[in-house]
């Protein structure tokens, strides 16, 4: 969006901007409330007018993603891979856009190569090669924390891990992309379904990404990207009886604090935010975020065997 | 129905276990009394005897025992793996050995039937000291890492249904992972948890190492907000686990919750009758059907209702309700008066609504606490009996048609804990286990434990697994 601010000599062309949409149940709406707020750049320019959610797009971003919860997590684990590996050829498809997105976001210039290593390149192809990363855990994590157990009887027992629902994600708030892909593809790795709350200062490579999901044969509802208020948006999730876990990345301290104790409500999972700075979103992250979202299942059977002694019923 | 065969009677001696006039709590490896000097009786719920006395520990105790776990977890995380497994088999080879008199006592204190105590809690707790020895110096193949570290100091505490195995389930993991425990037992069942500090002073365990602060909700509550306390496991109501989960927030404590639940035991036409009806009676009047994963909703395919229910109603006739003591007893005494009264309010209430209630003949003897074995039909959804979680031995059966009806039904609760699944047809087994939302499923069998094995709840049965692999994770900082 830089460039509609700078003078050049083909002005003669008014650049053609972007109405900035949320992204609930694979569809584009504007906030019902009808309210927008002021999006700027790093240095104060303006950028654009994104949606100021509210209650009641989180109410229906919660009914969305509940109802693509079913396909999601019944589809298979191979085919959650492709789809989510689709995404990441959409985003290398993009991959200009974002550059410019997190540079104004950010503050990190593209242009200045070699003195600043093109940070927000390398932000936008760490952001890439982590959603890649996340792509080919979807069928391996099952093996990974599941498996079965040698119990002393005669049955066997299985553990798999499971989603565990609805996810409320409140997106880092400094890291615009790189954080955010960071706590939004393991969530829907492991066949969660999300809502998404955007970085209040930050949204738009939120919202651009939500084009992405939309055009990666992703269901609807599977992800779903809310801009705004954090704290105004993040409250009445955190008491969804319907939203089974919180990530409190995006919350401070206190907010944290706050929707813990609302979602002890419905006994939510909880991941509590974790001092990340950008450095720490750009290591190779552990299995921490997609297990905190899965419940372990364990299901038994009789064998028929009694093991050595030969006896058997 | 008249019982089949007079048994003559075959109690186990009580003779075998040797319990004090009164015990203190176990503090820094002393046994102290409370600051406040406070105490409290434990009685007998079978006879209403009073067993001892107790000391009953205040806010002050246990900043006194997370104290001396602190200063014990120094060195105690600090020796190797290999050392902290050594006494952890010392400790589970003595429970062996002395699993006739931990039964007998556990059997006065809370009332179940020394059948289950003797066949079921004893060899379990053994297995789960064992299981976790194994674990102590295997802690980097255990999947976290190759050096996970420990929390600090655990506060636990645990419900009243399975005092010793509990206990198990809590200080096994948190000590082989290297973590020093200050467990609250629950006020009704306290002595095991106190012999059980007697077993760690024979072992030799460091001192501070195991803390045992007996006490009421207040004592639990207090141990929970203890600012030096890194890790809290609680095992009980979904009430107590959500107001824990508010007290917690907002710190950097790691948090498990065992709690409540209302399982769904679903019967499908071509299970086999016999087999059912006996994990039906498991399921449900195993411990007096105080058990979190209870199958106390029974979800029986239409077609065979009438026949399953004859069969259920001529088992429960042929169960044997008495001296807990009684190696022939299946059913014991229910835990508390409060507990008691708790079953009698919802049993009424259920009548009140309109669902048809049956017990089998049954006398009940006259002084204790007593609940005949009871089942619940023309039960709907709506009835509060097939929506609360009960805690004693009362069946609530409802029917369906079809699997996806049956599915719908067991998931229509906030719980998330167990179910069982009855069916010839294995197809039809993994398809149901799998769109069942719920920790533990049993096809074809109910209520069987091992340490091998995770254990906890979907939604609002709680949070973090007991057991396995998994179990670690609640006491290790990943």
């Amino acid at each position: 969006m830089s460039d509609k601010s700078q003078k050049t000599e083909r002005a003669e062309r008014l650049s053609v901007f972007k109405t900035y949409k949320l992204y609930v149940g694979g569809k584009f709406p504007r906030s019902e409330s009808g309210r927008v707020y002021e999006v700027t750049d790093s240095k104060g320019n303006w950028l654009a007018n994104a949606p100021l959610s509210s209650r009641k797009d989180a109410r229906d971003a919660v009914v969305a993603a509940r109802k693509a919860f079913g396909v999601w997590s019944g589809a298979t684990a191979y085919n959650r891979g492709q789809i989510l590996y689709r995404v990441a050829e959409m985003l290398e498809g993009r991959r200009d856009q974002f550059v410019r997105e997190v540079a104004d976001a950010e503050g990190l210039s593209p242009a200045k190569a070699k003195s600043n290593a093109a940070k927000a390149a390398a932000v936008v192809d760490a952001t890439i090669d982590r959603w890649v990363w996340y792509a080919g855990w979807t069928d391996k994590i099952a093996q990974v924390v599941g498996g079965g157990n040698p119990v002393a009887g005669p049955y066997f027992n299985l553990s798999s891990p499971e989603p565990t629902g609805v996810v409320a994600v409140l997106a880092p708030q400094e890291s615009s992309f790189l954080g955010l892909v960071s706590v939004v593809a393991p969530v829907i790795a492991t066949g969660n379904t999300a809502v998404v709350v955007a970085s209040e200062k930050s949204p738009l490579p939120a919202l651009s990404l939500a084009e992405v999901l939309a055009t990666s044969d992703l269901p609807g509802g599977v992800v779903n990207v809310l801009s705004g208020r954090t704290a105004e948006i993040a409250a009445p999730l955190a008491a969804h009886q319907d939203v089974n876990a919180i990530d409190l990345a995006g919350a401070d301290d206190v907010l944290a604090k706050e929707l813990e104790i609302a979602a002890a409500d419905n006994l939510k999972r909880v991941l509590r935010p974790q001092p990340v700075d950008e450095a720490g979103w750009s290591a190779t992250p552990g299995l921490d975020r997609m297990t905190a979202f899965l419940e372990t299942k364990t299901v038994w059977h009789p064998t028929g065997s009694l093991g050595v002694s030969g006896s058997s019923y | 129905m008249a019982s089949v065969f007079e048994y003559a009677p075959a109690p186990e001696s009580r003779s075998i276990v040797d319990i004090a006039p009164s015990y203190g709590l176990f503090i820094d490896g002393e046994f102290v009394d409370a600051a406040d000097g406070k105490v409290f009786k434990t009685v007998s719920p079978s006879t209403e005897e009073a067993l001892s006395e107790i000391a009953q520990a205040g806010a002050e105790d246990v900043d006194r025992a997370v104290k001396a776990a602190r200063k014990a977890f120094e060195k105690w995380s600090a020796l190797p793996g290999s050392e902290r497994a050594k006494y952890l088999f010392r400790i589970a080879r003595i429970i062996q050995e002395r699993s006739r008199e931990l039964a007998v006592l556990e059997t006065l204190d809370n009332g179940k039937p020394i059948k289950e105590t003797r066949d079921a809690d004893l060899p379990l707790v053994a297995a789960h000291f064992f299981y976790y020895a194994g674990w102590a110096d295997k802690l980097g193949h255990a999947g976290f890492g190759a050096n996970p570290q420990p929390l600090g100091v655990a506060g636990q505490v645990i419900p009243w249904n399975f005092p010793l195995l509990m206990l198990a389930w809590k200080i096994a993991p948190a000590l082989a992972t290297g973590n020093t425990v200050v467990l609250k037992p629950a006020e009704t069942t306290p002595l095991s948890a106190l012999f059980f500090a007697d077993i760690c002073r024979q072992a030799g365990l460091p001192k501070g190492v195991v803390n045992i602060l007996p006490g009421y909700g207040d004592t639990g509550a207090a141990v929970v907000a203890h600012p030096d306390v890194n890790k809290v496991a609680f095992t009980g109501s979904t009430a107590v686990g959500k107001e824990i989960a508010r007290t917690v927030a907002g710190t950097r404590k790691k948090v498990t919750l065992e709690l409540g639940g209302k399982g769904a035991n679903i019967v499908f036409d071509d299970a086999p009758i016999d087999q059912a009806v006996e994990g039906i009676v498991n399921g449900i009047f195993f411990n007096q059907g105080q058990v979190c994963c209870a199958g106390s909703r029974l979800l029986v395919q239409e077609s065979i209702q009438d026949e399953l229910l004859d069969s259920l109603k001529r088992r429960l006739s042929t169960l044997r309700l008495g001296d807990p003591l009684d190696k022939n007893t299946d059913i014991g005494a229910i835990n508390s008066a409060e507990q008691l009264s708790r079953i009698t309010s919802l049993v009424e209430l259920g009548e009140a609504e309109g669902a048809e209630r049956w017990s089998p003949e049954c006398e009940l003897p006259s002084s204790g606490y007593w609940f005949a074995p009871t089942l619940f039909t023309k039960v709907t959804q709506a009835h509060t009996v097939a929506r609360d979680e009960i805690f004693g031995p009362v069946l609530s059966v409802l029917t369906f048609r079809t699997p996806d009806e049956a599915v719908a039904k067991a998931n229509n609760t906030p719980y998330g804990l167990s179910a069982g699944v009855w069916t010839e047809k294995g197809s039809r087994i993994l398809a149901v286990a799998n769109k069942l939302r719920a920790g533990v499923i049993w096809s074809n069998t109910f209520n069987k434990f091992d340490p091998a094995s995770p254990f906890g709840g979907y939604k609002e049965s709680g949070f973090g697994r007991e057991g396995g692999r998994h179990g670690l994770e609640a006491y290790l900082d990943v």
